[in-house]
């Protein structure tokens, strides 16, 4: 692998604001933020994570799952129920990436190896979801329990224990010291996805993504790239999950429901397709709208499935490329100061 | 004796309300190759319809056979003008557009009836088979789904418009050839499919319960029947209703129905990785 930096480029230059944004945002995090807020950023993150998990297998790997809650569901109960269990967090959090990767894999193998094709896999991964959230909610009895960890229907699990400092199970996390680790992981997570399609694999994949026949003709087993892309975006939608469980202290079927599905979907389309920094936009944008949405009393009728609709045909009639790509055309056609010196933006994904 | 008899109903049952449920999609998704996420909605609303007309006054055979299917059909009709068709052969597009069409209208039926069960109680009463009492509308509408079916494929082999339809889903440009006009077969196609889901939605209304959220419970169910059923529609449907339904129905009585739903999906993620072109991909090769 060879990594010429060539700082004239616009792809490096990308990379370096992004870098900069989001150390700035480590750094200056609690410092700038009161707890209210801050507790509300850590949220932010988590689904920015889930955000990039979807770019990444869908943007990249052309893989459109509508089931990518169920991983980030499958993380979170992962972590709870071995935290509970555990009583030390280290492991479970370990697990809360393992364990929906894992399941990925087995589900992959069935669908890829199967070859169905792009539609028939977004009905399975939607059926799986909806299966676990009927399935889930229907284990309120006590015969459902898993070690000392009891699943509670549609209650869901609360006083899940946070994140401790590994090794020493009776101090936990501040909320500063959770922000911290949660913005360095999505930090890592992101670099290291942009790491991985500068790489020999992810070359693969996007090549695969072109244009499968092709790929496959070159040499390349298309299905296993596949499964094994699909089984990295689970393990990154089971950490996020697992971020956003251990902040909540709480996790309930709900994560299965189709709304968190829907809105992954969107967060992605609205961010834009096949790049890595739009659907982290796209989610902080959807979610700020759904808050302010829920504090305004002349919007009572409007209820989220009229809005999440409503903005789904306005971007698949109207920006189907996403806003990102949309953006960045706009500026290169007003702004000439933003185009590259040497005019490689019709690279769209790239960033 | 009573109990085979009452499961060999409830068989019959499940295989005939899993048909119903996958008859619109089996021409819109199965022969048009038009992803239509929006089926359970166009379901749901045809439930509601019923609901709503029934409560109002109107005879129920006439909300569910009469006016479901005709309130269905216009909305799929205008969802094809102002939408759908646009994304005719963008697969994913479809997919995603559909999807939205799906959320919204949940959205405006909540918006107008709120978040509440509703639904009708079943017409015509029960009888008896030994000790059990079971409804007589679920033998009639095991009696529907067969001349429902029997109507569909007649319409598609033996009539001018069903040979039209098939010719132009196969060849669009030979059929604009031959002075058709495409959209236009698509558009009534696709209103027939959406007439279709609607009479389902009004027929199953009686013995469901009607939420607006309702459409997600049929939506899955009934896209990976018409996909295991294969290229041809009509009899793939059929066959992979009878297999689901039946294993759905057996294992729902013997634990759960979500263990049911469980294990037709399991059984359904299986077989398309045996059989990946589907059922009729490999057997009833030349069917419809």
């Amino acid at each position: 692998m060879k990594f010429a930096v060539d700082l004239k480029s616009w792809n490096t230059r990308g990379l370096i604001f992004v870098a900069v944004v989001m150390l700035a945002l480590l750094f200056a995090g609690p410092q700038v933020f009161d707890l209210f807020v801050l507790l509300k950023v850590i949220l932010f993150i988590s689904t920015a994570m889930l955000a990039l998990s979807m770019g990444f297998i869908w943007g990249f790997g052309g893989i459109l799952c509508f089931g990518q809650s169920a991983f980030f569901g499958i993380g979170g109960y992962a972590y709870a129920i071995a935290v509970i269990n555990m009583g030390e967090s280290t492991v479970p959090i370990l697990l809360s990436v393992f364990v929906p990767a894992a399941f990925a894999m087995l589900l992959g193998y069935f669908m890829f190896y199967g070859r169905l094709s792009d539609i028939y896999l977004a009905v399975v991964t939607l059926a799986v979801t909806l299966i676990f959230y009927a399935f889930i909610r229907s284990t309120s009895g006590e015969e459902y329990h898993i070690g000392s960890a009891r699943l509670m229907g549609f209650n869901g699990i609360s006083s899940i224990p946070v994140f401790n400092w590994p090794g020493f199970p009776n101090s936990p996390l501040w909320p500063d010291d959770i922000f911290y680790v949660a913005m360095v992981l999505l930090i890592l997570v992101y670099f290291g996805l942009r790491l991985l399609l500068r790489s020999h694999f992810g070359r693969v994949v996007v090549a695969i993504r072109e244009n499968e026949t092709r790929a496959e003709y070159l040499g390349y087993d298309v299905r296993f790239y596949k499964m094994i892309a699909f089984s990295i975006g689970a393990g990154i939608a089971g950490l996020a999950g697992c971020l956003f469980v251990s902040f909540n202290n709480f996790i309930n079927p709900d994560v299965f429901a189709l709304g968190l599905a829907a809105q992954i979907i969107m967060w992605v389309l609205i961010g834009g397709v096949g790049t890595l920094v739009g659907p982290m936009l796209g989610s902080l944008a959807l979610q700020m709208l759904y808050n302010w949405l829920g504090t305004q009393t002349f919007a009572s009728f409007l209820n989220t499935y009229l809005v999440f609709g409503a903005i789904i045909l306005i971007f698949v009639l109207a920006v189907p490329q996403g806003l990102q790509p949309t953006a960045r055309l706009l500026a290169l056609r007003f702004l000439p100061i933003a185009r590259p010196p040497e005019e490689r933006a019709k690279e769209a994904g790239d960033d | 004796m009573d109990t085979v008899a009452l499961l060999i109903i409830e068989v019959l049952n499940g295989i005939s309300s899993l048909a119903l449920t996958c008859a619109g999609l089996a021409i819109i998704f199965g022969m048009m190759r038009v992803i239509n996420f929006a089926h359970g909605e166009f379901m749901m609303l045809g439930g509601y319809t019923t609901v709503v007309a029934t409560n109002a006054g109107v005879n129920i055979w006439i909300s569910m056979l009469i006016l479901s299917p005709l309130v269905v059909g216009i909305i799929g009709i205008l969802s094809e003008r102002l939408l759908i068709r646009f994304f005719y052969g963008r697969l994913v597009d479809t997919l995603i557009a559909t999807w939205g069409l799906s959320l919204l209208l949940i959205g405006i039926v909540t918006a107008i009836f709120g978040n509440y069960i509703t639904g009708v109680s079943a017409p015509m009463g029960n009888f008896a088979v030994g000790q059990y009492q079971l409804s007589i509308y679920r033998l009639v509408l095991i009696g529907i789904t067969v001349l429902l079916f029997v109507g569909i494929y007649l319409v598609f082999t033996r009539t001018r418009l069903g040979l039209i339809a098939r010719g132009t889903m196969q060849n669009p440009d030979q059929a604009a050839v031959l002075g058709i006009s495409p959209p236009r077969v698509y558009m009534i196609t696709f209103g027939i499919g959406a007439a279709l889901t609607g009479l389902a939605g009004g027929l199953l209304a009686p013995i469901s319960q009607i939420i607006p959220t309702v459409g997600f419970t049929y939506v899955a169910q009934a896209f990976i029947t018409v996909i295991t059923g294969g290229t041809g529609a009509i009899t793939g449907t059929i066959v992979a209703s009878g297999i689901f339904g039946t294993v759905r129905q057996l294992v729902t009585y013997e634990t759960t129905p979500i263990i049911g739903g469980v294990v037709l999906l399991i059984v359904a993620v299986v077989l398309l990785r045996l059989l990946p072109q589907g059922i009729t991909g490999k057997i009833f090769r030349r069917s419809l």
